[in-house]
Order: structure tokens, then sequence, then C-alpha cells
């Protein structure tokens, strides 16, 4: 149908409108109900996720607190040693705390400077065929599993760095730090773009129109107009790196020592869970769930600071 | 009023379809035509042999869950599957929680070094002293002059155990990675120069050179005959209290037969029976 004048049609899509809610009005007690049900349908499946969220965490709470009760806060969070299944088992997780502290920051420090770098010259210099091959080539990244990461890292990046540092043994925490910096490339990359795509373009152009080189446009104005994406972008990338098991697991070694350098073999809180997970038992199982509460609640406080953080800032500039 | 009254009438169905969703997930049987394996992850070649011919020849299903020695004898213990695996022996506090163990087969665990590393033979003892950290490098035991670096598997692995109990060298490994896995040691092994790692003789590949142990080799013969010291039984854990039934009986039978045989020492392993 060709609509010839646009007037009629909107009258007549009103006329329509009007019709159907009168017709309604005389049904007016079934479609209710009708409505009802699907409000109730809805509701239930939004259910679903806060019902899951708050399963785990009680289920956590419940789990992980009596081993730490019986090991001893301070003897938990603070014991240097782990040695599960000894004869006289020791439960200290300060190495798999800040093995995931260091692991988490390096990754930071290496991921997300070059995925800033990347996202501006993606959503700002680089031209829509650059940009369309190299966002696609960011999916495919973000679209790889974790244990391929893995078997990459322990077949290129352990022999690797023990060729290059001449070390007895590749794996390790920089093993883990350069997994996991490449990990979170694709988080901080694909929502830095979508913040620094969303700046307004009437900025930039005042800023060009008084003067301003591109350059100087794009990290003085557009940057600081995405800066809450960009934060987010890091909380992601923060979040990802501080609960990948899979891909660690496979470079860093793995055994309980306390991180004094970037090539010894170290635990981290994720892998800790899950490479006694399988065979534990008794205490060392619930000391397990004890070490998982404490991930669970270190990823709720960096995700509480940051927004905490975002927030202020938002505020003020406001 | 009548607002209120609708309210509640959705929470109440809200939760009447909670509870049935709920039901039906609790709601899954056991099926009594099947036969449900749990445990050690050294046994997963040879138990998924025996099952897949198991399930070929009677048609009943059979299904392996590999979690772990310890998982599958307390999978047994609280009854969720019909045969625990282990691959090691029964501890006497599980022998006294009413479990019976059945050796299925002997397994060799190798002893394994990159290709490249010039020693090919070890005395036990020196395995010992190497992954106890009395010896540091491959110079003292007719090597070159590198740091030998130890690759192990985590702590609660069956291999792990086996390794650690047979060589006495309990909770004295100074490992330089504990892997996840037998496929992770023999990838770490096969890419290190200088080291040292353990892992099932039937999973052993051309990655990786198995060592003698006191000039022995882990062959079949010398893994039954004894000679072959690193070696440890896989075993099948039931209750002592409930009688294997039906399809689970059957497939016991079948696999400690001499039928079984063959498909067992094509795992890789070597028949008890």
């Amino acid at each position: 149908m060709v609509i010839t004048n646009k007037k009629s049609y909107i009258k007549q899509t009103t006329d329509y409108n009007t019709k159907l809610q009168k017709k309604l009005w005389y049904k007016g007690s079934k479609a209710q109900r009708l409505e009802h049900i699907v409000h109730g349908i809805f509701l239930l499946l939004g259910l679903i996720t806060v019902g899951c969220v708050l399963l785990i965490t009680i289920y956590l709470f419940i789990s992980g607190i009596p081993a730490i009760l019986k090991i001893g806060i301070v003897d938990f969070l603070f014991g240097k040693e782990w040695a599960s299944t000894a004869a006289e088992p020791k439960y200290g997780i300060l190495p798999f705390i800040l093995t995931s502290i260091y692991g988490t920051a390096g990754a930071v420090a290496i991921g997300v400077p070059v995925g800033f770098m990347t996202s501006v010259y993606l959503s700002k210099y680089a031209s829509p065929k650059v940009k369309s091959a190299m966002q696609s080539a960011v999916g495919l990244l973000a679209g790889i599993p974790s244990v391929v990461y893995g078997l990459v890292g322990m077949l290129v990046l352990v022999p690797g760095i023990r060729k290059i540092f001449n070390v007895p043994d590749g794996a390790g925490l920089l093993a883990a730090i350069i997994v996991l910096a490449i990990m979170i490339l694709p988080s901080i990359i694909k929502m830095s773009v979508t913040a620094l795509d969303a700046v307004p373009k009437e900025y930039e152009h005042a800023s060009l129109a008084l003067g301003a080189t591109p350059t100087e446009t794009y990290f003085r104005v557009s940057v600081p107009a995405a800066k809450s994406g960009i934060a987010a972008a890091v909380v992601l990338g923060v979040g990802r790196a501080i609960g990948e098991a899979m891909a660690v697991m496979m470079v860093a070694g793995n055994v309980p020592n306390m991180p004094d350098s970037l090539f010894q073999s170290v635990r981290f809180l994720t892998t800790a869970v899950s490479s006694e997970m399988a065979y534990s038992n008794g205490l060392q199982r619930q000391a397990l769930f004890s070490i998982a509460l404490v991930l669970f609640l270190f990823i709720m406080l960096i995700n509480a600071a940051l927004n905490f953080f975002l927030k202020g800032e938002g505020s003020k500039s406001n | 009023m009548s607002k209120k009254v609708v309210m509640i009438r959705k929470i109440v169905v809200m939760m009447m379809a909670a509870i049935l969703s709920l039901t039906m997930l609790a709601g899954c049987g056991g099926d009594k035509n099947a036969v449900s394996t749990d445990g050690s992850t050294s046994m997963e070649k040879v138990i998924g042999a025996l099952g897949e011919v198991f399930q070929n020849d009677t048609g009943i299903s059979f299904t392996y869950n590999p979690t772990g020695s310890g998982s599958g004898i307390k999978a047994v213990q609280e009854g969720r599957c019909d045969i625990g695996l282990s691959s090691r022996a029964l501890k006497q506090e599980e022998t006294d929680a009413g479990l019976v163990g059945t050796v299925l087969a002997y397994d060799g665990i190798a002893i394994i070094v990159n290709p490249k590393n010039s020693v090919s033979n070890l005395s036990l003892d020196d395995v010992a002293k190497i992954y106890t950290g009395e010896i540091t490098n491959w110079s003292k035991v007719g090597g070159k002059n590198a740091e030998i670096v130890l690759i192990g598997r985590e702590a609660g692995s069956g291999t792990r155990d086996g390794f650690e109990s047979i060589t006495n060298t309990k909770d004295a490994c100074k490992y330089r990675q504990e892997l996840t896995s037998t496929g992770d040691v023999i990838t770490a092994v096969s890419q290190n120069p200088d080291a040292i790692g353990y892992a099932s003789v039937a999973s052993v590949k051309e990655e990786v050179k198995a060592l003698t142990i006191d000039g022995v080799a882990a062959t079949e013969e010398t893994i039954k005959n004894g000679s072959y010291v690193v070696q440890r039984p896989f075993i099948l854990v039931t209750k002592a209290d409930t009688p294997l039934k039906g399809a689970a009986l059957k497939f016991f039978d079948y696999i400690t037969s001499a039928d079984a045989k063959e498909i067992i020492s094509k795992a890789g392993v070597v028949p008890a029976n």
C-alpha cells in the first residue's frame, strides 16, 4: 500500500487504536487477567536471575564459613602455607590472595593501555573498512575458549619465557599475566569503543572549530566524555581477569608458593579451588569453598569500589 | 481491595510455578537398565573401552563420570553410582565404612623426560631424591648441567598419590608445576628439555621419553611380574552390605571375567585376573 496522505494514515491508525481500546474495554476483565498473567510470567523469569544470585551467595556462605571458623580467620587469610593433603594439613591462603591481586594488577597494567589505545584508534582514527575488520578480529578473540588460550600459552608462551629469560621453567606468574592481559583485551576494547562512539559529534566539532588538533580533541574531549564507559570496561576486565581459571591453570605452574618473583610457579584463588575440588574431601573440601567465598567477596568488593568511584566522579562533574 | 487480592493471587501462582519447576528438576530418577561408574580419571581409557564393548553387546547403557578416585569412592558410598573407580588402594577408613575393592588391573606409572634428555635410566632412589629436591641438577645423575624441573599432579590426584606412595615421597615433593591432567603433564614435559614428570604408562606418547627404573622398562610383563616397581592397582569399589544387582552385576562380572582381558590390555594396563 502506498501512503498518499500521511495525515489520513495517522488518523486511520489512531482510529484503529481507539477501536482496539474500546474492544478491550468491553472485554476488560479478561484482558486484564491476561495482562496479569503475562506480567507474572515476566516477573518470574526476572526473578530467576535474582534467585540464582541469592542461591549462590547463600550457598557459598553456608559452605564456606565452617572451614574458616575451624581453621581460624587469621590463620586462613594470612597463613603463608597451603598443604591440604599433608599429614598435618595447613590451610593458609595468603599466597593465593596475593597471586590473584598481582596477577590481575599485572594483566590490567598491560591490557588496559593496549586496549584503551586500540579503542581510541578504532573509534576515532580508523577508516570504516579497517574498523570493521579489526572489530571482527576483536570479536573473534573474545570468542576463543579459555582452554585454547591455555594450550597456546603452554605450547608457545611458556617455552618462550623459558628461552628469553633463561629460567629453568617458563610456567609462572609472568605467563599467567600475559595470558590474562590478552584475554581481557576484547572486553576492554569492545566497551571502550562503544563508549567513545557514543560521544556526541558536536563536542568534537566544537573542539576542532576552536583550533584543537584531532589528537588533542580525542584525548581532551572525547575520552573524558566517555570516561565512565571506559572505566566500566576496566571493571569488566578486572572481573574477567580475577575470575579466570582454566587458562591460568595451564600456564601458572599451580604450586602454592608466595609470589616473590615473576617467574615463580604460583596458584591463583580460582585455580586453588578448581585444581583440588575433584579429589577433595572433609575439611579440605570445606576450605576450598571458603576460598571460593573469599574470591566471591573479592569480586564484590572490587565491583563496589569501582562503582562507588564512578558514581563519585559522575556527581562531581555534574 | 481487589488489587490486593489480585496481587496475592499472583504471588500464590508464582510460588506454585516455582515449586512445580523445582519438583520437575528433582524428579529425574535412576534408570534400572543402566550401569553408572564414577571415579579415577586415570581409568578413563580402560573403563571407557570396557563400557563401550559392554554397551554394544548387551544394549545396557553405560556411563562413566571422570571425577577422580576420591570422588568416585564417595559416590559409591553415597549411592550416587553403581561402581566406584579408584586408582589407589582403599584406605583403612574407607574399608571401615563398608567398601570393598576388587583389583581390575595394574597400571604402571612411567617416569617421563624430554626426548632431548640424555638420561635414560634412574634408580627408584634417585627418582625419590630428585622429587624431594635432594638432587637438583641433571649432571648428578649422568645428564648435562641443567636444573631439573619437576612436573607433577595436583594434590589428591590418584597418579600423584600412587607416585608419591611408591617412591615414599609423600608431602615432600618440591614441584615446579602441579598440573591437573595427564595430558598437561606430558605437554609440559615435551616442551621443556630439563623437565621430569610422571604419567600412566598407558597414556605416554612419543613426545616424551619413558625412563627405565633400576634398568627395568615399564612393559606389561614387567608390571605384571612386579619387576617394574612404579605401579599401582586399578580398583573397582562396591559396597559390602548392598550387593550389586541387575545391570551393574552383569557389568562387574563381565569386566572381571577372562573375556575382558584383551580389552584391558589393549587399553595399556595389565589385567589382574
